[in-house]
């Protein structure tokens, strides 16, 4: 499913876009190897939006590239390996179901596989003759998600998919998507600024916070480069953290009393923080920790804002 | 064949959770040795977690010995974890049933007995080796997943 050797399914150098003067993103770089399952995180406005109309064409940067499987996005070699489904879902309201189908096939009829997008309409309950229109928003998320999925794409774009979802709907409809990817071992950019709802299916993880990436980098990597440390606050030091600890590799700590909470970077080839020993007690953080973290630390720490996943 | 339960808040990495549950019906006897395991596809499009998690878990599941993977045919039980001291007709389980009814009457709740028994496995543990022999159902003491 990983050959190393082969393009990656999305290459992003020194991208940065303006509209009318101001900077929506900026000197964003990352690499995402074909046949991961990849979170889009970060705060709404953070510039999520742009990414995925800069990854189908939609938007070229201002700055810098953006590659799909080493194509530029928009032209034909990526548009027939890329499904997009955005935030709004647009389909026709006034089409019937098969009708919605229809134009499906007649925009790729040379990939298009009519009997898998009858299949997920209709495990939805979803009858091929109902309007567009009055379907419910977890349906039209299945209509949608059928189009994107009859069309065999190779890299799926999903815009906060789960956003408007009852939970039962949710869970469905990801099983739905990670099914696709069992069987064809597609790759897919899922965006969400709620994560935990990502944290059992991503494998990879993009987290963008003011026009910027953050992090980027595999899930069990990114728990491995950090550490999480509590126990009672140092009182000789104004920070509370550990005398010897590497302040520079402290990514957020509070201290509540005379309790701290701190996340640092694992010094080089380690699983602890330089300067950190056994009075301390130390785990491995979750995803979810690791990406607050950075989130909260955003204002102050301008200095490494861009930090790869070792 | 198994259905798996995600728990998301359970703090147990998702594919120990599995390995966990087969290990259970394992010893259970509701998986027996030539049962076939549910495929990648089937346990993600019931649990909608990442395919890479179940073929994990699978990985592990073969390492301790207790699964095998066919080619073109999917993934095979090939050991079993049941004991007859611990079936449902064994008189070991019916103590054990007596003194969970013995529990609850004295209005010791689910926690309060599996504080208890863990409190007795490390009692049992601490005794000299002679004595806890004969009594002991196995030699590998139940890891924390296994009993919460």
């Amino acid at each position: 499913m990983n050959d190393p050797t082969a393009e990656p399914a999305l290459r992003a150098t020194a991208i940065g876009q303006r509209f009318r003067g101001n900077r929506a993103l900026h000197d964003c770089d990352f690499e995402l190897p074909a046949g991961r399952i990849a979170a889009l995180v970060g705060p709404n406005g953070a510039g999520k939006s742009t990414l995925f109309h800069l990854m189908t064409g939609l938007l070229r940067p201002t700055t810098g590239e953006m590659r799909v499987f080493g194509a530029v996005p928009g032209t034909r070699a990526a548009r027939t390996r890329t499904a997009f489904i955005s935030q709004d879902k647009p389909l026709y309201p006034q089409f019937t179901v098969a009708e919605m189908l229809a134009v499906g096939r007649r925009l790729s009829p040379r990939h298009w596989d009519q009997a898998k997008a009858e299949r997920i309409v209709g495990e939805g309950g979803i009858s091929p003759k109902t309007r567009i229109g009055t379907l419910s928003g977890g349906k039209r998320t299945r209509v949608a998600l059928a189009l994107a999925l009859g069309k065999q794409a190779d890299l799926l774009l999903l815009d906060e998919p789960l956003a408007d979802l009852d939970p039962l709907v949710r869970h469905e409809v990801t099983g739905l998507l990670m099914a696709e990817v069992a069987d064809r071992g597609i790759t897919v950019v899922i965006s969400s600024h709620v994560l935990p709802e990502l944290e059992n299916v991503c494998d990879h993880v993009l987290l963008l916070q003011g026009g910027r990436i953050r992090l980027a980098g595999d899930t069990q990597d990114l728990r491995e480069a950090y550490t999480r440390l509590t126990g009672r606050a140092d009182p000789d030091t104004p920070d509370g953290l550990p005398p010897g600890a590497d302040r520079a590799a402290v990514v957020h700590a509070t201290t509540t009393g005379r309790h701290l909470s701190a996340l640092l970077r694992n010094a080089p080839g380690t699983s602890l923080p330089s300067g950190v020993d056994e009075h301390w007690i130390t785990r491995a953080p979750s995803l979810e920790e690791i990406l607050l973290a950075h989130l909260r630390s955003a204002p102050r720490n301008a200095a490494h804002a861009t930090e790869a996943a070792a | 064949m198994i259905e798996f339960q995600v728990d998301r808040h359970s703090g147990v990495a998702t594919y120990l959770q599995l390995v966990n549950q087969v290990k259970q019906a394992l010893r259970l006897g509701v998986l027996e040795p030539g049962d076939r395991l549910p495929t990648a596809r089937a346990v993600v499009e019931a649990t909608a977690i990442n395919p890479n998690t179940v073929l994990k878990a699978y990985r592990e599941l073969e390492r301790e010995g207790l699964v095998e993977p066919r080619p073109g045919q999917g993934t095979f039980v090939t050991r079993s974890l049941s004991r007859p001291e611990a079936a449902a007709d064994s008189p070991l389980r019916a103590d054990l049933v007596d003194w969970v009814t013995r529990a609850h009457a004295a209005g010791l709740g689910r926690e309060d007995v599996l504080a208890l028994v863990e409190a007795a496995l490390a009692e049992a543990a601490a005794r000299p080796r002679g004595a806890a022999r004969p009594t002991r159902a196995g030699t590998e003491r139940p890891s924390r997943e296994d009993t919460t």
